[in-house]
């Protein structure tokens, strides 16, 4: 069959990414030729700031070179713009004759830089700052002049500015608003920029208009003149002044353009559908994004109707704005300026160089401006995307998410100043220099993609925000702009929030009900959203949906966790961490029968037999005589206590009976992810209940319940949840509580996670304040429960397929 | 030679699951089932730190390693980018219901156990060494 051609006009960032995913998914559906009008193969136009400023070279910064397109068959037209396109025979032509033919076009014209109408605009020594040539211009300028002004305080006027500064010109740079980056910082953060640039040796003239650019009698500017009269000598005059889409091609053509090409959510051009167009020329929703991540997740979207799969679209980005002047950080997002019904928390320390302020409508955080420290920036942008309610963490909010219990990094917040050797990711073991090569070796943009190649921040996650710093260092991608919702996985395009209201709504009963009503990419999906979907079949319609074996990770089919060597690992139930010396005595019978080679108690009070072979399993269970611990399950685990009024001279209440109860009604109860209660009997707190996912601790006048409690990855301190009377009102509330979260809670979504999605306020609205949502939400738990098999005993009933503990044969 | 032998019948091997056969001194072969009643079979050692694929979760062709998540490919064996890596594979037939391995693969491929980190004996030898003399 004969291959369709694509043609692609702009040969930059976006539009070389669209064809790499689309190689990705059909490498062999088109031939592609490529028009660039720069003689460059494609390269990072973020990184130019860097290349000025001395820190990085030209050749480290190309993304493809020419071998690429030689490997996969492209076309290259270097150094050759695109004229006209003639959409009636699909040709595509450029100034010096060529032509090439289409089936498909892909527009990735960019933008070009906005240059006002100043008398003086086109004398010698007059640049923009937007490709390779601009830089060079201003690399060589800087080896003979001396005089340079910028027209711009935004992002880029301040990269060039700072750039020229370390290449040893005077600098001057002009600005109309009263203070630099007026659209990304507030007044106070943009002073505190402007003074540690100031330091640096650069001038600032901010309030000023420009009258014209002077020239000398060869031709080339010498001065630049104000408004106000006054002037000041220039060799070198940057202009940047922002920049527009550049849509000259396709108006000319008759696509409809406005602020942009304008494309739907496919990508497609409105005007023709054989067209489309991604990257800053495209305006998507009305925007047209300068970012890269945007741009990125369009090239995707727009690669997959390229490859005729007719699937994924691009539902428009969440931007933010952090700067790329080495030494300096900054992050902003949202209504950083705040307004009339808004509220501000502001953290000011102008000698260490620290400025936080954070904008708050409705309970919301709507705006974020940071300078000198921006550890928390993701943090916050998170916050901003999601919307949620702040009000319960309103007085933490400002000391950001990383405050307490951050493990794996030595405490470490400031990438920069760690070494190459230093460790990043302490739980796969991945150092600084390790990351940043990946990040330029293989061309990394965001944060997904490092932790898919290097597994770094992969596990527990704690060290994302070092990771985001050396991604803007070493890439200069902005990572931190996000797709408004997140895909389950890459299965599907639906969250996790849009599979959880369906299945309740549309009363869905099985996994494939649910993988054909949303569509999904995959006949059985994948090891990560599998599981999901039937935990949310089953917590959602109990008793009618089927649990399915094959859709539980090993653990919960074997009922045992798996070891590094194959083995498994067996904790029998002890209720509330109490025992007695028959259980003790089949405990130390088990382990010298089967020779299970370690013993261990954990940290749930319990004890693990460790290195059992597998197909021991069930005659291990059976020689123990005692329930599952379930201590491999997205379950309730245990239920830790104190020894509480009984024993304890110190004990206010009786703590164990109550755990006892507590883990007796709770115990078989699958969650969204592993749950951890603990009773203590006095605020001494033995139990440790302040770690817990519900923890109790007993007063003299009753019981406190404390929830969403985490001693993991982050430690995080339960919050108050309620003050109640009676055991029997513990084991309600806290039931409830667990009920919300099993019904709500996106699987493998710890209580601590899921509270500070739908924040505390809402489940105390839930659980608290509506008696008759508690009573149906604990009854509801109980009917779930009820009757539910314990796995190591009733095989038949609890789906367990006895099989697996067998060999089919032996050789 | 080869030499064909009927080890289970199809249904022995849950849809979307998996059976091992057991080698003396070897390490096990894995056989699974995937969605369209396709039948795989491969050395039970992932290539990344020999995690048993016969507990992991299958899905498509591929079955997803039980210690750390590295994705398999059933028919050839080998990890899916960006990992790296491949694990023995093994020829099945399936004629009619039954499922078919070759003796002369799985008694020459791939011999030997399968060598994982050693691990202390820490519990075993506090107990020999506290238990008293009898």
């Amino acid at each position: 069959m004969k291959k369709m051609k694509l043609v692609m006009v702009g040969n930059g960032m976006a539009g070389v990414r669209t064809l790499e995913e689309l190689l990705k998914i059909a490498p062999h559906l088109y031939d592609i030729a490529i028009f660039g009008a720069e003689p460059h193969p494609n390269y990072n136009r973020i990184l130019l700031s860097p290349v000025l400023a001395g820190e990085q070279t030209l050749d480290e910064i190309v993304l493809n070179p020419l071998s690429w397109y030689a490997e996969h068959g492209i076309k290259l037209h270097l150094g050759k713009k695109v004229v006209d396109v003639n959409r009636a025979r699909r040709v595509v032509v450029a100034e010096d004759g060529t032509e090439e033919s289409y089936d498909r076009l892909l527009i990735a014209t960019g933008s070009n830089p906005f240059i006002p109408p100043l008398p003086g605009r086109d004398l010698q020594g007059v640049i923009a700052f937007r490709d390779i040539a601009d830089t060079n211009a201003m690399i060589e300028t800087a080896k003979t002049h001396k005089h340079a002004v910028v027209i711009g305080g935004g992002l880029l006027g301040l990269e060039a500015a700072n750039g020229l500064v370390s290449r040893g010109m005077d600098v001057t740079l002009v600005h109309i608003a009263p203070w630099l980056m007026d659209r990304q910082l507030d007044d106070v953060a943009g002073d505190l920029l402007r003074k540690s640039l100031e330091l640096r040796g650069m001038k600032f003239r901010v309030e000023t208009h420009t009258q014209e650019l002077v020239g000398g009698p060869h031709g080339r500017v010498t001065a630049v003149k104000f408004k106000d009269g006054s002037e000041t000598p220039a060799d070198l005059v940057v202009i940047a002044a922002g920049i527009r889409p550049n849509t000259q091609l396709a108006e000319k053509i008759g696509l409809h353009c406005l602020r942009g090409i304008v494309v739907n959510d496919t990508m497609q051009t409105v005007t023709d559908p054989r067209i489309y167009s991604v990257g800053e020329c495209a305006a998507h929703r009305g925007i047209a994004y300068g970012l890269v991540a945007p741009l990125f997740e369009q090239g995707k979207v727009c690669a997959t109707h390229l490859a005729e799969f007719g699937i994924g679209r691009y539902a428009g980005s969440t931007t933010s704005t952090k700067l790329k002047v080495t030494g300096i950080d900054l992050f902003s997002a949202g209504n950083f300026m705040g307004g009339a019904d808004c509220e501000e928390i502001v953290m000011s320390d102008p000698y260490g160089g620290v400025y936080k302020k954070l904008v708050i409508q409705d309970d919301r955080l709507v705006g974020a401006c940071l300078y000198g420290d921006t550890v928390d920036g993701s943090f916050y942008f998170k916050l901003l995307r999601e919307g949620r309610r702040i009000g319960d963490m309103r007085d933490k909010l400002m000391f950001g998410e990383s405050h307490l219990g951050d493990a794996g990094h030595q405490g470490q917040n400031k990438a920069a100043a760690m070494a190459d050797s230093d460790e990043v990711c302490g739980c796969n073991g991945v150092s600084k220099g390790a990351i940043c090569k990946a990040i330029k070796d293989k061309g990394l943009f965001t944060i997904e993609e490092v932790r898919k190649i290097t597994k770094a921040s992969a596990s527990c996650g704690s060290c994302t925000g070092l990771v985001e710093q050396l991604l803007m260092f070493t890439a200069g991608g902005d990572y931190s702009a996000a797709p408004r919702k997140k895909a389950m996985c890459a299965c599907t395009d639906a969250s996790h929030q849009e599979v959880r209201e369906t299945i309740r709504a549309e009363h869905l009963l099985t996994i494939d009900d649910v993988y054909r009503r949303l569509s999904w990419r995959t006949p059985n999906g994948c090891a990560s959203c599998r599981p999901a979907v039937n935990y949310y079949l089953i917590s959602t319609w109990p008793k009618q949906a089927k649990d399915d074996p094959q859709s539980h990770f090993i653990n919960e089919r074997s009922h045992a966790n798996i070891q590094k060597d194959g083995t498994y690992s067996v904790v029998p139930r002890m209720w509330g961490g109490t025992t007695n010396s028959s259980e003790l005595r089949r405990i130390a019978d088990t382990i010298d029968k089967f020779k299970i080679p370690t013993v261990k108690v954990t940290g749930g009070q319990r004890i693990d037999l460790l290195g059992v072979k597998k197909e021991d399993l069930p005659a291990v269970w059976q020689s123990l005589g005692m329930p599952s611990g379930h201590a491999y399950g997205k379950t309730l685990r245990t239920v830790k206590t104190c020894v509480g009024s009984e024993w304890c001279r110190f004990g206010t209440q009786d703590s164990t009976r109550l755990g006892i109860d507590l883990e007796r009604a709770l115990w078989r109860m699958y969650a969204p992810h592993k749950v951890k209660l603990a009773v203590s009997g006095c605020p001494r707190n033995c139990a440790e209940s302040g770690i817990k996912d519900v923890g109790i601790i007993g007063v003299d006048s009753g019981w406190e319940v404390y929830v969403a409690g985490n001693a993991g990855i982050k430690t995080e301190v339960a919050q108050f949840f309620v003050k109640l009377k009676t055991a029997e009102e513990v084991l309600e509330y806290a039931g409830a509580f667990l009920q919300l979260y099993r019904e709500e809670g996106w699987y493998l979504e710890r209580t601590v996670h899921y509270v500070a999605r739908v924040g505390l306020d809402y489940c105390k609205a839930r659980v608290l304040d509506d008696a008759a949502n508690r009573k149906a939400l604990w009854e509801r738990l109980q009917f779930s429960l009820d009757g539910e098999p314990d796995p190591w005993f009733e095989f038949e009933k609890a789906g367990v397929d006895a099989r697996q503990f067998q060999p089919l044969g032996v050789i | 030679m080869s030499d064909w032998k009927v080890f289970c019948r199809l249904d022995d091997i849950p849809v979307l699951g998996s059976r091992r056969i057991a080698r003396n001194g070897s390490t096990d072969v894995a056989i699974f089932r995937n969605g369209d009643n396709k039948v795989f079979a491969l050395l039970d050692r992932c290539p990344h730190k020999g995690g048993p694929l016969s507990q992991g979760i299958v899905f498509g062709d591929s079955v997803a390693c039980p210690l750390h998540n590295w994705t398999i490919g059933l028919d050839d064996g080998c990890a899916k980018s960006p990992d790296v890596g491949c694990t023995q594979r093994f020829s099945v037939d399936v004629k009619g219901s039954d499922v078919l391995l070759d003796v002369e693969e799985l008694t020459t491929l791939a011999l030997g156990p399968t060598v994982v980190p050693a691990r202390a004996a820490l519990g075993a030898e506090t107990a020999a060494a506290e238990r008293p003399a009898v």
